[in-house]
């Protein structure tokens, strides 16, 4: 059985970046479901967050650039946009005072994974991040429409370029197999009449949607069995209602939150009834987090932490702040905000455990151990410094071997900082 | 329905080099070969590939090349977004490729022929030379049954080399499984592809950069007291254990060993030099030329270049991603030119499927099916393997493959790495004559 406070730990790490002693206390004393309730609350403002001054964007003409000067200009300023964005979204998550909002803006950015790689403007990621920070825990169904809509999604998977005669299958692939359905739920006749239903799907002057009724397939369409003159937002309702979505998306939440699951898993079964009624994302997250397996051992140690769940979580326990190095550690990490490395987003555990992972996250360690404040730590008598960095980092307790490890090294406060980041038991989440 | 009895075929030059010098392959060499069928298909290739390669102008040369048999060292190059194998080696002869591709194909002009109605890329000028050389392996129509489309779904088919379930190994990681020794397969960047992850054991990863321990030999021994597994441990835990004492013995091997093989200096400021500004792929290879160089003990490298799903606006962005690996690939070879052990390097150039035959209206192509896989080496036995696709006889606008990608494998396996196909493939495949 886990315990109350250990079992608040992690519902805070899960739904955000971990919690500092004090905020585990507010919690215990709380008890765990009136906990969860503010969690899935989110209200609109979040003190932390909304302090960090939102990035700026240089305006840009619509048309391309052709001279070779102009080219480069605009690469090294869309590479500052970048960094500047990259830097202003990290500082939310480290800052936020709710941070479940963040972490589901994380998870939308995994689920509907679109890169800076090919949609080149920074400030089209940013409209995107904040249609996720704004949508992310209403309807699966309003959050889906409105991304196939987005100006980063339209550039991403070819959407805007899909007419008649000869439509790009891009995004309605990627819409079945990834956003909505999941592989074997579909066929290549559902993905190519689809596509139809997209044609004429077009970016304006002005990177918002525009439809162009020429280049639109107005002909009869049959996607899922259901056939009908239909366009792009008629099969995103169709999709996002079909059966299969209506485990999809719960199994991919559970995945990000609790443990890897196949839509098949009992678990499942269990939350997609109470989903398919109305596709409510809020719903669904409180199911998640009140569920018994979601505070099952196999769930304490059932995710590796992400590189920038990683990052963060670090910075805001030893209370520092996102600089100038944090977007090139988090590429060292693997995982790039902005850039995931597929539209499949970033995989799950394992692919975080590579010796270069492990090498980029011992070097993470020893800096923030360099840049924290550790009079309070060093003022402990030395065989208390272990227990205390594990009440610091949100670690329920050290394993034996590794409470010996760090103290071997308590009478060095830097060191045993920076051994306790890279320690399995932080590691995992 | 693999590892069918089929006919059994001698390879001339493996049966010879085994007799000379037995290496631990030998055993495998002696097992009588079986041939995967896949319908008359694949039989009929088998057969067609011997011919082909007779026939080319070089084939004295093969004939004096002395086998790896099994010595070697294996380069998997992954192009990740699926590269499109008809642009790639393109045949401009046939009617039904530009009939699809009006502005997309390229005129029998601007290839570079290299017989059989194909020619190479435009940007493929290196490759040429190495054709030219009859140390570039082609082998056409490369593909699995039932194509999926999906770029993860085919991409972890390609990786884990099991076309009809998922594994989570990959056929080089079930090889891996045989052994503890992590320095036997290095991936180069921050990520293990499947590729090199083994049930129990799996490759390492090695980044780009400087690749030191931070701190002094203290943090490192505190660092390596961490890592010792114990009963009870949780799975994900000792994971991550295992990776940090991988961590430590592969880059105390590995600074030991480029500390004989410095990178040529930075232009300015840290970082890979040698390699051409922009080109990832390249100062990738360039860490594994100096590795192969060193004598590290590295029998396997996987390295990778993305970008190839190529939706729209393909004329430029593929010719500029294949200039970007032919540059990587000739400035590898040459690299590796004088070197005793770069003789035996064999490199292996895939992607997760090709592209449809007909363009899209956006001037690039949707997700295809079958393609070709480039093999490259001082000892590889140029010429065409397996068959072209016919392209007036596709399955739903898609190329139906010719030649199983898992022949591919089992050739590099037993010729490169000495060890049976069936370590990694779980059954044997016929494999093909290019080692």
């Amino acid at each position: 059985m886990v315990e109350a406070r250990d079992r608040i730990a992690h519902l805070y790490r899960r739904a955000g970046f971990g919690a500092g002693p004090e905020e585990l206390d507010r919690g215990v004393a709380r008890g765990y479901e009136a906990t969860v309730d503010a969690l899935v609350a989110i209200p609109d403002r979040d003190a932390g967050a909304d302090a960090v001054a939102p990035p700026s964007f240089a305006s840009e003409s619509a048309g391309a650039v052709r001279d070779p000067a102009q080219q480069r200009a605009q690469r090294q300023q869309r590479q500052e946009e970048l960094r500047s964005l990259q830097q202003w979204w990290l500082s939310r998550m480290v800052a936020s005072t709710n941070p479940l909002r963040e972490k589901l803006t994380l998870l939308w950015h995994g689920h509907f994974a679109t890169s800076i790689d090919k949609v080149k403007r920074p400030q089209l990621m940013y409209g995107q991040n904040q249609l996720f920070r704004a949508l992310g825990s209403g309807s699966f169904e309003s959050l889906t429409g409105a991304v196939a809509e987005d100006a980063a999604m339209l550039i991403w998977l070819d959407s805007n370029t899909n007419k008649v005669g000869h439509p790009n299958e891009n995004f309605a692939r990627e819409l079945m197999e990834l956003f909505t359905l999941g592989l074997g739920n579909y066929t290549e006749d559902d993905v190519k009449e689809a596509a139809r239903c997209f044609t004429g799907w077009g970016l304006s002057p002005t990177a918002t949607l525009a439809l162009r009724p020429a280049q639109h397939d107005d002909g009869m369409k049959t996607v899922l069995g259901a056939t009908g003159r239909f366009g792009g937002q008629d099969v995103v309702h169709l999709l996002t209602h079909s059966p299969a979505s209506s485990r999809w998306i719960p199994a991919r939440l559970w995945s990000h939150l609790a443990y890897p699951v196949e839509p098949g898993d009992p678990v499942i079964s269990e939350l997609a009834p109470a989903y398919a009624a109305d596709l409510d994302l809020r719903r669904l997250l409180r199911a998640i987090f009140l569920h018994p397996q979601f505070s099952s051992d196999r769930a304490l140690t059932g995710l590796v932490k992400q590189p920038v769940e990683y990052v963060v979580g670090a910075l805001r326990a030893l209370g520092l702040g996102v600089d100038a190095r944090t977007p090139v550690v988090l590429q060292e990490l693997g995982q790039v905000p902005f850039a995931p490395p597929s539209v499949g987003g970033w995989p799950q555990n394992s692919y975080w455990l590579s010796t270069a992972a492990s090498l980029a996250r011992l070097r993470l360690a020893t800096a923030l151990a360099g840049r924290a404040d550790l009079h309070a730590l060093a003022a402990l008598p030395a065989e208390g410094r272990p227990d205390a960095v594990a009440r610091t980092l949100s670690v329920a307790r050290w394993s034996g071997p590794t409470a010996a490890a760090l103290g071997r090294v308590a009478g060095d406060p830097p060191a045993l900082l920076a051994l306790a980041l890279t320690a399995p038991e932080y590691v995992v989440n | 329905m693999a590892d069918v009895e089929g006919p059994s075929e001698a390879r001339p030059t493996a049966a010879a080099a085994s007799a000379a010098e037995p290496a631990p392959s030998a055993g495998i060499h002696a097992i009588t070969r079986r041939q995967f069928l896949s319908g008359g298909v694949a039989a009929s290739v088998a057969g067609a590939a011997g011919l082909v390669v007779a026939r080319h102008p070089w084939a004295a040369a093969h004939a004096r090349r002395a086998s790896i048999d099994g010595r070697g060292t294996l380069v998997m190059v992954t192009l990740y977004g699926g590269n499109d194998g008809l642009n790639t080696v393109i045949p401009f002869e046939d009617g039904h490729y530009l009939g699809g591709r009006a502005q997309l194909g390229y005129q029998p002009n601007e290839v570079l022929a290299i017989g059989d109605g194909l020619g190479l890329h435009p940007s493929l000028k290196g490759m040429k030379q190495l054709w030219g050389r009859g140390q570039l392996a082609i082998v056409r129509g490369v593909g699995y049954p039932n194509p999926s489309r999906s770029h993860f779904r085919s991409m972890d088919i390609w990786q884990s080399g099991v076309p009809d379930h998922d594994v989570p190994s990959g056929w080089l990681g079930r090889w891996l499984d045989t052994g503890t020794d992590p320095l036997r397969a290095l991936s180069i960047g921050p990520n293990l592809p499947r590729l090199l992850a083994g049930e129990r054991a799996s490759g390492a990863a090695v980044p780009l950069g400087a690749f030191r321990l931070p701190g002094g030999p203290s943090l490192s021994a505190s660092f390596a007291d961490l890592q010792r597994p114990f009963p009870g441990e949780p799975a994900l835990e000792a994971r991550v254990a295992q990776s940090g004492a991988d961590l430590l013995r592969v880059q105390s091997a590995l600074a030991e060993a480029l500390s004989h093989q410095p990178a040529p200096a930075p232009a300015g400021g840290a970082g890979p030099a040698a390699a051409p500004a922009g080109n990832p792929l390249a100062a990738q290879l360039d860490l594994v030329a100096r590795s192969i160089k060193s004598g590290l003990a590295t029998r396997a490298y996987a390295v990778s270049l993305g970008g190839f799903d190529t939706h729209a606006n393909e004329k430029q962005v593929h010719s500029e991603l294949l200039g970007q690996l032919d540059a990587a690939l000739t400035g590898f070879a040459s690299a590796l030119a004088g070197d005793r052990r770069g003789q035996d390097v064999v490199t292996v150039v895939y992607s997760e499927f090709g592209r449809r035959v007909a363009a899209n209206a956006s001037g690039g192509t949707d997700h295809g099916t079958a393609a070709p896989v480039l093999v490259a080496g001082p000892r590889v036995r140029g010429g065409f393997y397996g068959a072209e696709p016919n392209l007036a006889d596709l399955d739903q606008g898609d190329i139906r493959f010719t030649t199983d990608f898992r022949s591919v494998y089992a050739t590099v396996l037993e010729g490169v790495l000495g060890v049976d196909s069936k370590v990694g493939l779980g059954a044997r495949f016929a494999p093909l004559g290019f080692l």
